[in-house]
């Protein structure tokens, strides 16, 4: 064995190898939603296979960081192509470049990184709520369901109305509508009526749902994650502590 | 459609700055309209050009583009500073996203609460010198090229020395331990439109200093408090 590896390394190691020789990116994060989430909808919408690598202690953490593996010693890590992708938005165009979820032309990814870009900050209300204090989750709360009724849903909504067509932009499914549609899902998880006045958001969100990929990833069994309960929650803070 | 973009956002850097950077750069003339009270604020609200109500926003080609991120990229790509093919774009999109990281730290730190700006400046210096420039640095080591990705200019390099400026605003010797860097420095200043751009009397935004701290915190009705908030969101890494 080469390094003083152990054979349980060294093994690890070789999976990793055959891994990324056959072609599947390797997703490394703890065993929840977080930040990998939406790269796990976006990888399952372009019907890229991927493997998953979870870490469960704060040593699995330090072991990626000691290995160099982490730019900025932080996760989401994704092995695609050869590269250590890091940073979630990164890895995200990447992805959309490559499957072409990023439309026809440069004026197009405009709009889609505005709306995909108002998504994720939504996103991030969502992502964060189950970690706040228990004092501060009442206000997040309101603060997130008021965001998502008043501020991002209409948005998206008037897209929709002002060109009527299938997808935002470009009548053609991108990295926007994808991520869309996850936001929906999670934050209808904390607000249940909050689709209650955007009828053309709910088609959307149907529509997509439908998509062959997409519709198999909805299924139980599938690398989708569900929300993180209590306990989860106090294993993924003791990672990171 | 001919003419030049116009920026829409407070007198001062915020999340603009970058985007000023990156068009003077690209040698791309540009106006802005910079509202001065919420009142004005407001007013260009209700002009129903931002998606989100929200700043920075940027009339470019016939499109209110709104979302810093995308306002960039666009820019990037137009003007040929976003590499040369997919990969190049994904090494420059994660040395991007790391020095936004840092720079959002710092663009948050004046509004800390008073008996936490020691706390916090020391953990933005800790964090630069020990997370983020060491990257740079070594990039710059290991391919031994004048530029971040592909051996020319492009967007990460621009955001690079615009963070280090930053940066050395917060200690004046923080690119110390950092030789690559300082000579990185150097040369990107050197550009001709960055050279510019860095002179007295261009659009480039001076940093906040008590009276446009308050004027920023009037416009945009900041919390108390948010900077720890930010800081929490980053520490928390998840």
């Amino acid at each position: 064995m080469c390094c003083g590896a152990s054979r349980e390394q060294h093994l690890t190691r070789k999976k990793q190898e055959l891994a990324t020789m056959s072609g599947k990116p390797i997703l490394h994060y703890f065993d929840g939603r977080g930040r990998m989430e939406p790269i796990r909808w976006l990888l399952a919408a372009a019907g890229v296979e991927f493997e998953e690598k979870f870490m469960k202690t704060r040593e699995d953490l330090q072991k990626l960081r000691n290995d160099g593996d982490l730019m900025f010693q932080q996760v989401p890590l994704v092995e695609i192509d050869g590269m250590k992708l890091v940073q979630t938005k990164a890895i995200m165009n990447y992805i959309a470049m490559k499957y072409n979820l990023y439309g026809k032309d440069m004026k197009e990814r405009a709009l889609i990184d505005m709306y995909s870009e108002g998504v994720a900050d939504l996103n991030d209300m969502v992502i964060s709520y189950p970690y706040l204090p228990p004092a501060e989750k009442e206000a997040s709360l309101a603060n997130l369901k008021d965001k998502a009724r008043n501020r991002y849903f209409p948005a998206f909504e008037k897209v929709l109305k002002s060109h009527g067509q299938d997808y935002l932009v470009g009548n053609k499914l991108s990295k926007a509508d994808v991520s869309l549609v996850q936001v929906i899902y999670h934050t209808e998880e904390l607000d249940s009526s909050v689709m209650a006045n955007f009828p053309l958001l709910k088609a959307l969100r149907t529509r997509v749902s439908n998509l062959p990929t997409v519709k198999k990833f909805l299924q139980p069994g599938s690398k989708r994650k569900p929300s993180e309960d209590e306990k989860r929650i106090e294993e993924i803070k003791k990672i990171f502590s | 459609m001919a003419g030049k973009p116009v920026l829409h956002y407070f007198n001062g850097r915020g999340r603009m700055e970058s985007i000023r950077w990156l068009l003077a750069a690209a040698g791309v003339e540009f106006e802005e309209e910079l509202f001065e009270t919420h009142e004005e604020f407001e007013k260009l609200i209700q002009g129903g050009t931002l998606m989100y109500e929200q700043v920075p926003m940027v009339e470019i080609d016939g499109m209110n583009l709104v979302q810093t991120r995308a306002i960039l990229r666009y820019i990037a790509a137009k003007y040929d500073l976003y590499g040369r093919n997919l990969k190049e774009q994904a090494w420059i999109d994660m040395y991007v996203e790391g020095l936004r990281d840092l720079s959002d730290m710092i663009m948050y730190f004046p509004l800390s609460l008073p008996d936490e700006k020691e706390m916090n400046l020391e953990y933005i210096l800790q964090r630069a010198t020990t997370r983020f420039f060491p990257v740079y640095e070594k990039a710059l080591r290991d391919h031994g090229q004048d530029f971040l990705v592909g051996n020319r200019l492009s967007w990460a390099d621009i955001q690079l020395l615009e963070v280090i400026l930053m940066t050395e605003e917060c200690k004046a010797s923080v690119l110390s331990g950092f030789p690559l860097l300082q000579e990185f420095k150097v040369r990107i200043s050197h550009i001709p439109t960055i050279n510019r751009f860095l002179q007295v009397g261009s659009q480039r935004k001076p940093p906040l200093d008590e009276e446009s701290i308050q004027t920023a915190k009037d416009v945009f009705r900041f919390e108390h408090g948010l900077f720890l908030k930010n800081m929490s969101t980053i520490v928390a890494e998840y």
